[in-house]
């Protein structure tokens, strides 16, 4: 039978982890359940199904002082209501936390603050403003000993002792369940303004993204979309434009925005019709950009791909893929297979030659278990990853084996 | 307060030297007592050290040598770049090796197209810029030690700089490192790709201080140079004031590249020194920098000037050009050395508070100098809280370099007790180790060594700095349960 258990505060959760690690039971650490389907599924393992720890009942705000620019927050606070908070505020989470619901879940679902931190995914704007552990300032958990410990704290610039809430973030929760989270947050742009190019091929893109990339103008998104994915857009003016899409991000105060897009459009121009969006239908398309919403819903296997922006024409050519969007001026690239074939992964990971991390993202179960979900690493580096695995939960009773391999008790 | 060294050194250093001389060109192994004399301490001169052997390698595969060997022989190792470091990080271990990596001094790859250089850890931090900017590129932080300090040094120090406000630490820069462990392996994280692909090493490499492995090559983004740069010099007539007016700037949504603030001692300390004509009557100066496209800069300095009027300040000046600006920069970037003119030592902090603790800090570090006697100079980037107070003593004076240090230590702890931490930047070191608890519970402390003996279990990278106590790793890793005994607790059930 499965039990499941709904600790309401950090020291319940501490007594359920001791005993759990005392009695070497496996746990599977749970937000809202949205992200389940993200990385590998929980290894049985001759343990016993693991036992469900549901976080949501460790939830709230600890404080926000928007003036200090800092929000701390319990993990099973759902993440719509911490963007809510800090919109009314005019902030936000500036590395664009996915709705994973879309690609995962088949509709809106957010989930909690502490699985996005705990998946670690950043969106468009990873390019300008960092990744999500960039904004994690500090963290309160518990380790697999039912330890609680912290690190960091609530200011930005801070070297004292290693920064564990960092390796933490995008851990999948197989190291700790965090129990409170301080995170940094920004202003919000007060415009947002999108350049379009209309009708490149991929390499032409590419082109066109880095000499934005390149120039003084601050660019905060940098994507590239096929025809047929741009059809799927509610914005009209790409919905409509019945052509490949390469999209310039700008954001900040008005008169910097408008200077911006003036001097980019010069820029660009040589490489096709210019067209322009506006706030409401920037932050309209940057959201179907950001959760690869764009990508068929019925397309059963998606990827996504971060390698060093000039492989990213590459990768979409020889992957094969039936679908696909291109983000971080090429440095990220999701791929959609209408079904899955032998081979996918492979294909996808032979063509990345400079390096870089292909993730599984949606498949049918069977396949997220044959398949490599995570990039495969070294042996040197799985070791280690395995040692730092063990020196956080011993008797790898964590999410076993979500992060493959490496986390698997006794990996190391 | 003493280097400690973890156990006793019992290995022969002779052979050990011996063993290096097979693996490294003789020159580069250093056994000679004057030409070891000047790896004795870094920039935190308070400790100083005799490594037993220094050597400079040459190749990765010579660091993987080196490092096997002293597994071998049970001999501590400390990694060094250029020794600017302000914590005791690079002080040498007694009867250690000391490991410098200024031979490590090349550019590897400039790549423009996915805008990033390659660089061994020898690199000086500007030495990147360098290599870049007639291109319109450069690397963002900038630590003031910057024509000086190693590329490597700022990974292993999560260093920082003026422009960090904006730009972000060297982990917000930085997307690989090739790491040598303590048992000779090549580790590769990262590369020129945004998304780690497994546990995000990078984030506790950088910061490690040298004591998870050796850093033997960094990526490092670069980005465009910014359009326009300009400058504000605002006054004001108390500290108070111009801290306001720095919450009132970021509350209002802008966040200016840099915000640096002195107090009245180090603005008169910088005109006696290099003269940058700052205000004679204010009680401290806010440099403002703001930079970006034109127009926005235009725009933001206006706004920035709005707020500082209303703020109170008693003077507003914005750069018209590029000599003006710099000259603003240039009381601030002499401020140590100014404060070095006027007392033959100084011992700077580097605590961190929340903004909005600022006035009563800084009051109250203003009576804990009254009470010691000795004069501090306030010098702080402002923008993220991250204090500097310099303070001022002799140390032919018996007792006052004591005197400086107990002092430091009860600000630091004033510091953490507002909810700041103990270092911004500048690393634990030996600094700072004793003062941890003052931050961490032991279990903190613990779960961080765990880190430590994931990757070096034999403790022989850089011993006794920043923690303060020792663990064994087979101690740390022991789980002492009690199996059976705890019936599960009543939870609440779906
Ligand atoms: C002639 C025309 C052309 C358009 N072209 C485009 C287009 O190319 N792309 C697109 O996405 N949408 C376009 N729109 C649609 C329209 O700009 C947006 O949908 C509108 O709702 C703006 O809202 P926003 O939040 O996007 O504002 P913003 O993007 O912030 O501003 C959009 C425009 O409205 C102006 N504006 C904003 N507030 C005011 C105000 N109080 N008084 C006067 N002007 C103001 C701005 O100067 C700017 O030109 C166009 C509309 C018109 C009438
Ligand atoms: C005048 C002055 C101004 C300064 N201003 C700033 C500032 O504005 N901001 C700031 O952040 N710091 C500043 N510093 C501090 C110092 O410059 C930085 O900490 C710098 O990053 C140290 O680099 P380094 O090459 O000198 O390293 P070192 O001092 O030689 O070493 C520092 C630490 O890094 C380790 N280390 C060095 N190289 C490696 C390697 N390749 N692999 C593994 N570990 C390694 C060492 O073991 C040691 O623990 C300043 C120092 C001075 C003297």
């Amino acid at each position: 039978m499965t039990s499941a258990y709904k600790p309401t505060d950090e020291k319940e959760l501490a007594e359920l982890i001791s005993w759990a690690s005392a009695e070497a039971r496996p746990l599977e650490l749970v937000g809202s359940g949205t992200k389940r389907g993200l990385g590998c599924p929980v290894k049985i393992n001759g343990r016993g199904i693991p036992a469900k720890v549901d976080l949501s009942g460790i939830a709230g705000v600890v404080f926000y002082e928007p003036e200090e620019l800092v929000i701390s927050v319990r993990p099973g606070t759902p993440l719509e209501q911490v963007n809510q908070m800090l919109a009314e505020r005019n902030q936000m989470l500036a590395f664009e936390p996915l709705d994973w619901g879309w690609l995962l879940c088949g509709e809106s679902k957010y989930g909690t603050i502490g699985g996005a931190i705990s998946v670690g995914s950043s969106g468009p704007r990873r390019v300008k403003a960092g990744a999500a552990r960039d904004f994690v300032l500090g963290a309160h958990a518990v380790n697999g000993r039912g330890e609680c410990f912290k690190s960091g704290g609530r200011v930005v610039k801070n070297v004292t002792g290693y920064d564990l809430h960092k390796l933490m973030t995008g851990a999948y929760g197989t190291l700790g369940a965090f129990t409170e989270i301080t995170l940094k947050v920004l202003p919000a742009p007060e415009k947002t303004y999108t350049l379009l190019i209309h009708g490149l091929k991929p390499e032409r893109a590419v082109e066109a993204l880095t000499a934005a990339a390149n120039s003084p103008f601050e660019v905060s998104g940098l994507a590239h979309i096929p025809a047929p994915e741009a059809a799927r857009s509610q914005v009209p003016y790409v919905g409509r434009a019945d052509r490949a899409i390469t999209a310039i991000r700008v954001e900040g105060h008005g008169v910097s925005v408008t200077h911006r897009m003036e001097e980019l459009k010069k820029l660009v121009a040589p490489f096709g019709p210019l067209e322009e969006l506006h706030s409401m239908n920037s932050r309209r398309f940057w959201s179907e950009v950001r959760d690869a919403w764009l990508l068929p819903p019925d397309h059963q296997v998606v990827w996504r791909v971060s390698v060093p922006p000039t492989n990213g024409a590459a990768i979409i050519a020889a992957s094969g893929a039936d679908s696909w969007l291109m983000d971080w001026a090429g440095g990220l690239i999701w791929l959609g297979y209408e079904s899955a074939a032998a081979g996918q992964g492979a294909r996808i990971r032979a063509a990345m030659t400079e390096g870089g991390h292909a993730l599984l993202v949606r498949a049918p179960d069977a396949v997220r278990r044959e398949e490599a979900v995570f990039q495969p690493q070294a042996e040197g580096l799985a070791k280690l990853s395995a040692r730092v695995k063990a020196g956080f939960d011993p008797s790898g009773i964590f999410n076993p084996g979500r992060m493959g391999a490496v986390s698997l008790p006794g990996a190391a | 307060m003493n280097v400690i060294a973890p156990e006793p050194i019992t290995a022969d250093l002779s052979a050990l030297a011996a063993r290096f001389r097979q693996v490294l060109p003789p020159e580069c192994v250093v056994t000679d007592t004057i030409a070891r004399k000047p790896f004795e301490t870094d920039a935190q001169t308070m400790h100083r050290q005799m490594p037993g052997i220094v050597v400079l390698p040459e190749t990765v595969a010579q660091v993987s040598e080196v490092l096997r060997l002293c597994r071998e022989f049970g001999v501590p190792v400390v990694p060094r770049g250029a020794g600017t470091g302000l914590s005791g990080g690079a002080t040498p271990v007694p009867g250690g090796v000391l490991l410098a990596m200024t031979k490590f001094n090349r550019i590897l790859d400039v790549d423009y197209a996915n805008r990033v250089v390659v660089a061994q850890p020898g690199v000086t931090n500007l030495g990147i810029t360098r290599a870049v900017e007639d291109d319109g590129f450069y690397y963002a932080p900038d630590p003031s030690s910057q024509i000086a300090c190693t590329i490597g040094g700022n990974v292993a120090q999560n260093s920082g700089g003026v422009h960090c406000l904006k730009y972000g630490l060297t982990v917000n820069n930085i997307l690989g490192v090739e790491l040598v462990t303590m048992d000779g392996e090549v580790l590769r994280v990262g590369g020129k790709h945004l998304d780690p692909e497994g546990y995000d090493l990078l984030s506790i490499i950088t910061g490690s201080e040298g004591l998870l492995g050796v850093i033997t090559e960094v990526t490092v983004r670069i980005l465009p140079k910014p359009e326009t740069v300009r400058a504000l010099l605002v006054s004001f007539d108390s500290i108070e004031a111009g801290g306001a007016c720095v919450a009132d700037v970021i509350a209002s949504g802008i966040i200016p590249a840099g915000m640096e603030m002195m107090d009245r001692i180090t603005i008169d300390a910088v005109e006696e020194y290099c003269a940058p004509g700052y205000p004679a009557d204010a009680a401290a100066i806010l440099i403002c920098e703001l930079d970006g496209p034109a127009a926005e800069v235009d725009y933001l300095i206006e706004r920035v000037t709005a707020i500082a009027t209303r703020n109170g300040a008693i003077g507003v000046r914005a750069s018209q050009s590029e000599e003006e600006r710099l000259l603003f920069w240039l009381g601030r970037k002499s401020a140590f050395p100014a404060a070095a003119k006027m007392k033959p030592d100084y011992y700077v902090l580097d605590g961190t508070i929340p903004r909005n603790k600022l006035a009563p800090v800084l009051a109250r570090i203003g009576e804990l100098s009254r009470a010691s006697g000795l004069t501090i100079a306030n010098v702080f980037h402002v923008g993220d809280g991250n204090l500097h107070p310099l303070i001022l003593y002799d140390a032919n004076v018996p007792g006052e370099m004591e005197a400086a240090e107990h002092l430091g230590h009860d600000i630091l702890r004033l510091c953490v007790s507002v909810g700041g931490v103990l270092t911004g930047e500048h690393g634990v070191g030996t600094e700072k180790r004793d003062l941890m608890p003052e931050m961490f519970t032991d279990l903190d402390m613990q779960q961080q060594q765990r880190l430590k003996c994931a990757f070096d279990p034999g403790q022989h990278l850089n011993p006794g700095k920043v923690f303060p106590t020792l663990h064994r790793c087979a101690e740390l890793g022991a789980m002492h349960v009690h199996k059976g005994k705890t019936a599960f607790p009543e939870l609440p059930r779906f």
